[in-house]
């Protein structure tokens, strides 16, 4: 047992702090660490450096554009990005679809589309989450049906981050409704200029437009944008979902954030007192840390198991569910450490060229306190990820 | 004992919840929040003319009420349907020192508050003070027959409507001294008074507030000079029995939403509620609303008792309502799923009510150590 990195994992961990403060725009750390609405302008640039370094696509095999990195160098690399307040990299193409395609699609469609993706040269969506389906996906509804060349696509897709932005989306949808759910469903790219596809926007609780209902009214999608076979969709959505666990814990963004509480708490006075020496936020503030201090050691634990090539099974939900509860207790020490200036509206507190209306940190913390209540709805709920946890260890 | 409501307090909540479910649904409240003042006149004018407003002072100053009861149904209701509209700051706040500390001519505004005339706000809180109430640095003093005030006012909420606001500032003796804070009853557009104003993400609207060389006649004080912290902790007292009735009201609306959610939509062939995982969940949101009810009826029953038992009811609501209002809140968001995070749905109102209640008189901790200061005296 050694619980320090490595001197080649320390000398790796210089060379991205290097990168990183050289590289990452300061304005656009700023905006992240303000939780400021980057525009789809400032993540492509991003997407862009990081592609320029060849550092894009760390989970990509080396002979499509990924980085020759084990799970430990992987997990420094993400943990580093949160600490130096990077943008997040828009996941859909490159973490989630491009897995996928390099398992089940066909040559004509990883020599098309994966360089498009790490080029950045198509923005992809996700299109699973109905109405009817959230949880119990495989109920989806949205039905497509073989005409000639092409299939007739009608239904609606909710959800979709980032829609607003995409140029591609990739879909489950219904092939068959004569089977059992699960053996219906296939995985359709589709091009978003289609006719026939509206995308409406949802706003979320704290103002912010970042997910979209996507309607589909009769669109006409070519049979050769189907991925693999018709009817294995499902296989492949569960293999997807697999991929779209890295980073689960989000330990790097926990720590980044409880910096921020320790900031707001030495500048706050209460009593004539920081609010970092009042006992009862102290202790508050100090089980949060015990308890991320144990997570990172338990990710780290199945991080480097992984490294050895075992995979994370039951680990990942049981990350999933401890990792946001650790998120969404540290933005709720952020938002009472922030006093009444945490009751602004934030778009009124952190955006446009206004100076802020109280201390600068205090703007953004309702809204990521609200918002982050998403941390533990998506992705597969923590509910359906204790279930998961039952199902493994007890067979229940 | 008898834990049943008066019958003219029955009265009260039967009118004030017809008038609001006929009036203030989502659609309608929604409205108001995307609305440039974000409150309704229309809904102010209909509170007043119930008697709703009037119900909140006693016959002394006009009105048919006061009570710590009375002001826990007004806001109660106010609670449940998630009114914006800025009742405990014209009211309860405002109106009450203006009736606690007025002159006759100060008195007689009284009238124009329970008549829905008068809009107030009450501005105390400064930049540095958190939730402290006798931390104040703005300051007052004499030139000739007037009185000059320089300062600046935190999250003052409901200026921008507010015909006049109740301002605090320091006479003498350093801050955070518990001597030397006064009031003056101050016109909005009184010249050297700047508002740069924001919207709330609870909904409704607050300023922060500039005095620079705001020059008042010395009529203007509210009150003896110089003792005006006693006079300020009694209003608050009121308007923390008013915030714990008005979270609790939320917290019903919060668990009668998810209990329907949870009958109504299905997933894997079923309600999700006949899933034992989210039914527990939601028996002990269930028994929580029932703590945080006698916890209000504890608070508002000793709002007329001396300071220390006040106080320490007082206390000890808003450190429960802290503590449940956040497991509600949170609890209904994740049971609903994704549909509690959008703006037009009813609960991400309701949810937004009751946690930033935790930002106005002190947070969950501030009154947890309050408590602990005061059982140990």
């Amino acid at each position: 047992m050694d619980l320090s990195y490595t001197d080649e994992e320390l000398a790796f961990r210089d060379e991205v702090r290097a990168f990183l403060d050289e590289k990452l725009p300061k304005e656009m750390a700023a905006k992240v660490a303000g939780r400021g609405e980057l525009t789809r302008e400032e993540m492509e640039k991003w997407h862009a450096i990081l592609n320029e370094k060849g550092w894009l696509a760390p989970n990509w095999p080396e002979e499509y554009g990924g980085c020759a990195w084990n799970a430990v160098q992987k997990h420094i690399f993400e943990e580093e990005c949160a600490f130096a307040n990077a943008p997040r990299i828009v996941p859909f193409g490159l973490s989630m679809l491009a897995p996928v395609l390099m398992k089940f699609g066909s040559q004509e469609q990883r020599d098309h589309y994966l360089p498009r993706i790490l080029n950045g040269d198509d923005w992809w969506c996700q299109g699973y989450s109905e109405p009817g389906a959230g949880s119990d996906l495989a109920s989806l509804k949205t039905r497509a049906v073989r005409d000639g060349d092409h299939y007739i696509v009608n239904g609606q897709k909710t959800w979709t981050t980032m829609g607003q932005h995409a140029d591609w989306i990739f879909c489950l949808v219904r092939t068959d409704t004569d089977v059992k759910q699960q053996e219906g469903i296939s995985f359709l790219l589709i091009d978003m200029n289609t006719p026939g596809i509206e995308v409406r926007p949802i706003i979320l609780l704290d103002g912010t437009h970042e997910v979209n209902e996507v309607w589909f009214t009769d669109v006409k999608v070519p049979v050769e944008n189907l991925v693999g076979e018709e009817n294995k969709g499902w296989t492949y959505a569960k293999y997807l979902l697999t991929h779209e666990r890295t980073n689960i814990a989000g330990v790097g963004n926990s720590q980044a954030g409880l910096d921020a509480v320790k900031r707001m708490a030495r500048a706050e006075i209460h009593n004539g007192r920081p609010l970092i020496e009042n006992p009862q936020f102290a202790a508050r503030m100090a089980q949060a840390e015990i308890d991320l201090m144990a997570m990172a050691t338990t990710n780290l634990r199945i991080v480097s198991k992984a490294a050895v090539g075992q995979a994370p099974g039951v680990e990942a939900s049981m990350l999933k569910v401890k990792g946001t509860v650790i998120r969404q207790e540290i933005n709720d020490l952020a938002r009472r450490a922030a006093g009444p200036y945490a009751m602004p509206f934030p778009s009124e507190a952190v955006e446009g060229d206004n100076d802020p209306i109280g201390p600068e940190y205090a703007g953004p913390v309702s809204a990521a306190y609200f918002n982050n209540r998403k941390l533990s709805i998506f992705g597969g709920s923590n509910e359906i990820q204790r279930g998961i946890i039952a199902k493994v260890t007890m067979g229940v | 004992m008898n834990f049943d409501l008066t019958e003219e307090r029955q009265m009260l909540q039967d009118t004030l919840r017809r008038f609001l479910s006929d009036k203030y649904d989502t659609a309608a409240r929604n409205a108001i929040l995307d609305s440039e003042t974000g409150l309704s006149e229309d809904i102010w004018n209909g509170l007043a003319e119930l008697g709703i407003i009037g119900a909140l002072f006693s016959e002394d100053y006009g009105g048919f009420g006061g009570a710590g009861f009375d002001i826990a149904v007004v806001f109660e209701e106010l609670g449940r349907a998630g009114v914006v509209e800025p009742m405990l700051d014209t009211a309860i706040l405002g109106g009450g020192l203006l009736a606690a500390l007025g002159d006759d001519a100060q008195k007689e505004m009284v009238e124009e508050v329970i008549g829905g005339a008068l809009h107030l706000a009450v501005a105390h809180g400064e930049p540095a003070s958190r939730y402290d109430l006798n931390r104040v640095e703005t300051t007052a003093k004499a030139a000739g027959d007037s009185i000059v005030l320089n300062g600046r006012k935190a999250v003052v909420v409901n200026a921008e409507a507010a015909d006049h606001l109740i301002v605090s500032a320091r006479e003498s003796g350093a801050v955070g001294d518990v001597d030397g804070i006064s009031l003056f009853v101050v016109p909005s557009d009184a010249a050297g008074l700047t508002m740069r104003g924001y919207a709330l993400m609870a909904g409704g609207r607050a300023a922060e507030v500039t005095l620079d060389d705001v020059s008042v006649p010395a009529s203007a004080r509210l009150g003896e000079a110089g003792k005006a912290l006693p006079a300020i902790e009694n209003a608050v007292a009121a308007a923390n029995v008013a915030l714990a009735a008005e979270t609790m009201g939320a917290m019903q609306s919060a668990t009668e939403l998810t209990k329907d959610y949870l009958m109504t939509r299905k997933q894997f062939g079923r309600p999700i509620g006949t899933f034992q995982a989210l039914a527990h969940r939601m028996s002990d949101m269930l028994i929580e609303l029932e703590q945080a009810r006698s916890a209000v009826i504890n608070a508002a029953g000793h709002l007329e008792s001396d300071s220390r038992i006040r106080d320490m009811q007082i206390a000890s609501a808003r450190n429960l309502m802290g503590r449940v209002g956040r497991l509600v809140a949170e609890e209904s968001i994740q049971m609903h799923g994704g549909i509690a995070m959008t703006q037009e749905y009813e609960l991400a109102h309701i949810a937004k009510r009751i946690t930033m209640a935790d930002h106005r008189f002190g947070d969950t901790d501030y009154h947890l150590e309050r408590f602990i200061a005061l059982s140990a005296a």
